[in-house]
């Protein structure tokens, strides 16, 4: 096999402000009547007038789409290839649901239009918590939160407010090592103190340990099922009966549940409460960074502390209701990111329960295949079967000088984007790989195959590695400068 | 199943190699193994569900079949079709944040041009990558204003939009910051005189929303200059952007930080979203500010490139010392805004807002004539205001949209107990004149 891959045609592109002329536009502005012209209306104070902005471009609309264009072509996209970031999900995203998404009844829906004119879109938000509710073995379900780590937020305020309902001041969360790296930032927004607990030699959290910090001052422990390792939490419900014995809520980051569908409900292992990512398990894009949407599913026992409004049924009717005097309020405008919603629904719809189960089955198998391939190149500080992703690290490399910088951005000239690295902190130089249900064994194969390569080019030509990517837009970049002389935006020369 | 390409003899010879007799095996030490099918509907096939959610969305209205006035935190612009065309191309929208720069240039230099329209629009010096939302970017204002300042009291004027204002509350859930809301006077605007009595040396901010949920231009020099005088920072907010073309925007008025919403900037209503969450400051807070952020440098090659900087500040280096927890943010919405005001350039972005804030201003106009109509608010408005009815404002509402195909405008009672039979009308490059007509001989009609 060959480092094959090669990038881009276009190696330079001025920034769109230092393109066009005097006097171009890119835009067809709707007609204005002579009716509505300026002279017939008060003037504005001048006061409050602003000069033009004489740092915008003027361009035509031609420039604007080859600008953009030629840009998109030094990105990497799932459609592009594998992409097997770990606890990121990069599954495939199917283009009809990009489509129904554009439906003008769901597009172009005002928020504020009213009730009797929404039906079709509180329909579908109703829905969707059910379906969600029913994925994950919960009671009930909010779409409001816009990412992951937002739903975190929630649901945790959620957890916070029973507490203060309860007139119980508990302050502390209990976060295990191999939870994901936005749980403690999460907790602390919300005024409680992170707990760190150790994970044990298996890489999976002790009852004992639990047991030992579980008091009645800790609130939750929020903990990621499967964990960052990949690896499933076997002591769960053990874990769940001592918390829930001490009053604690148990918090379940869903981030990883396309390991789950079908196979377990979080729910039946005593989860109270877990967030879910739309734009990871239930396939909408990640669009360069967002938008996401981080449902939250909760158990009954939560149901008073739901963000604002709840979508409710009377009479084959929905509708919106505020009356909830205990609600932690609202962590965005209106109802969530209606859109990605309606993506991940057309998607539920399209797999049915046995697509569901057909996909976190595959990604699963895919994952402990390339595990097993890859076992005897590089080192795995926890060698046993994996749920869908697995850590290994660089410590075989280390010998020839090689670290997981390296072999991630050697993976780019063989055409792979690289997995995540140093992530999760319990391991050392970890790469995390997650390739998801929607790759072939084709394209596993060759994954594996470039994983081979690149043990092997360590061993023989380690400056490979080092200088790696060499067929990439750019080499590795100087991050150092960046962040000491931050230049964060264009200014004219 | 379409999306997964692997057959049943791809899973069986794979299961052979991982070293397992079948399939079961690899689950089997999970607890509580499911025994029985999950209850959901489907799957369907692709024709199937187009037809069913088509039929869904035909139950909604929308902006593009009624004639909307609604506004409020949400607006009805043209959206060039080369936005989903160029959001649309798979290298943008299907990959990931840009954690590996060699192959994310595209993204990480189209955030960067975001960055510096989001600066140049409102006159500020450090624009992030985006937040979720107006709301969210306005509470995640607040909260830097806490961090920089270490003060504990928050002034929100009345003026910001109850999201907004709803939305700040719950961030603060987990501080232990004080919130003072201050009422707005008899023009619309916020209260001056409240501002300057509440306001004292332990304030870390005050909040501003300007133009205000009314419509209304504030008075930003003078809240500015109180606002300043005691130690405290402006946080300024705005829902509409487009008021900027025209109008002076926060950094003008020496704004600490602005927050807001940038739908407006190429972006569909959505039902509420995803939106786009602006965040600009002063350079000065520049390390205290939350989610990502892109940096010029260059490769080893010396070769200019970018890159996510500053990550000192973010959740996966400084756990819960962190900035925010902020990590997916709105990527894909800052590239539509970015697209959106290089089609717009400098002239386009005049030409726009003038188009909004005349038609709006003829409408104003047309509905004060009619009797059992009123202005509430004798202010300056960019493109909405509020008017006052004789009727009942939410029959109003419901009656001309089903009767007449109007959403006529936001029934602004539920926020504001004082402004019961108030409608929030919003006018863009949108509404025809015949619209506007018709809009005039609804409410006529109503109201005689």
């Amino acid at each position: 096999m060959n480092a094959n891959s090669r990038q881009v045609l276009w190696k330079k592109e001025p920034y769109i402000f230092e393109q066009g002329s005097s006097g171009r536009e890119g835009i067809s502005l709707p007609e204005e009547d002579e009716d509505f012209s300026t002279q017939n209306n008060p003037p504005l104070p001048s006061h409050l007038l602003r000069e033009p902005i004489n740092d915008f471009p003027e361009v035509s609309e031609v420039e604007v789409v080859r600008h953009f264009t030629r840009l998109s072509q030094w990105n990497y996209g799932v459609d592009t290839g594998l992409y097997p970031l770990g606890s990121c999900t990069m599954k495939y995203n199917p283009k009809l649901n990009e489509e129904v998404a554009k439906l003008s009844g769901f597009s172009f829906a005002h928020p504020h239009q009213p009730e009797p004119l929404s039906q079709g879109a509180l329909h579908l938000i109703y829905e969707l918590e059910s379906f969600l509710s029913e994925i994950t073995g919960m009671d009930r379900v909010t779409l409001q939160p816009a990412a992951g780590a937002h739903g975190e937020f929630a649901g945790m305020l959620m957890i916070k407010a029973y507490f203060a309902d309860k007139k119980d001041a508990r302050i502390k969360v209990l976060i295990p090592d191999t939870a994901h790296g936005t749980n403690p930032a999460s907790v602390s927004m919300c005024g409680f103190k992170a707990v760190p607990v150790k994970s044990n030699k298996d890489g999976i959290v002790d009852k004992d340990t639990v047991a030992s910090l579980m008091d009645e001052d800790v609130a939750a422990i929020m903990l990621t099922n499967p964990n960052t390792l990949g690896i499933f939490e076997l002591n769960i419900t053990d874990i769940a009966d001592i918390v829930h014995k001490k009053g604690g809520f148990v918090y379940c980051d869903g981030a990883n549940l396309n390991a789950l569908m079908g196979i377990v409900k979080l729910g039946d292992l005593g989860i109270d409460i877990a967030h879910i990512n739309l734009h990871k398990t239930f396939s909408t894009p990640h669009g360069g960074g967002g938008p996401g949407s981080g449902p939250v599913a909760i158990k009954n026992i939560l149901s008073d502390y739901l963000p604002v409004p709840i979508i409710e049924k009377r009479e084959k009717r929905y509708f919106f209701n505020y009356d909830q005097p205990k609600s932690i309020g609202k962590v965005k405008s209106f109802y969530g990111n209606f859109l990605v919603c309606v993506k991940a629904y057309a998607y539920i719809l399209t797999m049915g329960n046995s697509g569901l189960r057909e996909a976190s089955k595959t990604a699963v198998i895919n994952a402990n295949y390339i595990r097993t391939k890859l076992k005897n190149y590089y080192h795995i500080p926890h060698d046993v079967i994996c749920m869908h992703e697995y850590v290994f690290t660089d410590k075989n490399q280390h010998e020839y000088n090689v670290n997981t910088l390296d072999i991630a951005k050697r993976l780019i000239d063989y055409g792979f984007h690289p997995p995540t690295i140093y992530f999760p902190l319990v391991v050392k130089q970890a790469l995390m790989v997650e390739p998801t249900e929607t790759e072939s064994k084709e394209t596993l194969d060759n994954f594996i195959n470039a994983m081979i390569c690149i043990a092997d080019e360590a061993k023989n030509n380690p400056d490979l590695l080092k200088n790696a990517p060499l067929n990439a837009k750019i080499t590795r970049v100087d991050e150092v400068t960046a962040a000491r002389n931050p230049i964060l935006k264009w200014k004219r020369d | 199943m379409r999306y997964i390409p692997n057959t049943k003899d791809n899973i069986e010879s794979m299961i052979k190699e991982i070293g397992l007799k079948s399939e079961a095996d690899m689950f089997k030490n999970i607890p509580l193994l499911l025994e029985e099918k999950l209850n959901l509907p489907g799957p369907l096939s692709e024709s199937a569900l187009i037809k069913r959610m088509k039929n869904m969305s035909d139950l909604n209205a929308h902006v593009q079949e009624y004639a909307s006035f609604l506004g409020g935190g949400t607006y009805h612009h043209f959206i060039p079709s080369i936005i989903s065309h160029l959001t649309g191309r798979s290298e943008f929208y299907t990959a990931y944040t840009p954690y590996q720069p060699e192959i994310s240039q595209g993204t990480l230099q189209a955030i960067f041009e975001y960055q510096t329209f989001m600066c140049g629009l409102m006159a500020m010096d450090v624009s992030n990558a985006s937040m979720y939302d107006g709301a969210s970017s306005a509470a995640e204002a607040v909260l830097m204003a806490l961090r920089t300042t270490k003060k504990l009291k928050i002034i929100i004027s009345e003026t910001v939009n109850p999201e907004y204002r709803r939305v700040i509350k719950t961030y603060l859930t987990g501080h232990s910051a004080e919130v003072f809301e201050i009422p707005f006077d008899k023009q619309g605007k916020t209260d001056v005189n409240k501002l300057e009595s509440i306001i004292d040396k332990n304030t870390a901010c005050a909040v501003i929303q300007t133009p205000n949920f009314f419509g209304i231009i504030e008075d930003l020099s003078t809240c500015e200059s109180i606002i300043h005088k005691n130690g405290a920072l402006l946080v300024a907010v705005f829902s509409e952007p487009i008021a900027y073309g025209l109008l002076k925007p926060p950094g003008l008025f020496n704004a600490d930080i602005t927050a807001g919403e940038g739908q407006s900037l190429g972006l569909p209503p959505g039902f509420g979203g995803p939106y786009l969450g602006v965040l600009v400051s002063k350079s000065k807070f520049l390390r205290s500010m939350p989610g990502r952020i892109v940096g010029e440098t260059t490769d080893k090659n010396g070769e200019r490139a970018f890159v996510l900087t500053l990550s000192a500040r973010e959740q996966h280096i400084r756990r819960e010392k962190s900035t925010s927890n902020i990590c997916t943010n709105e990527g894909l919405c800052a590239l539509a805004a970015a697209i959106y005001l290089s089609s717009l350039g400098k002239q386009g972005i005049r030409k726009i807002a003038r188009i909004n804030y005349d038609k709006s201003e003829y409408t104003r106009n047309k509905l004060s004539t009619i009797p059992g109509v009123k202005l509430k608010f004798s202010s300056p408005t960019f493109n909405e205001f509020v008017i006052e009815t004789k009727k009942n404002s939410i029959e109003t509402v419901t009656e001309l949209s089903l009767n007449k195909k109007i959403l006529a405008g936001i029934p602004i009672g539920r926020f504001y107990k004082n402004l019961s039979n108030c409608l929030l009308i919003t006018v863009t490059e949108m509404n025809t004149k015949e619209e506007i007509e018709n809009l005039c001989n609804g409410l006529r009609e109503l109201n005689e």
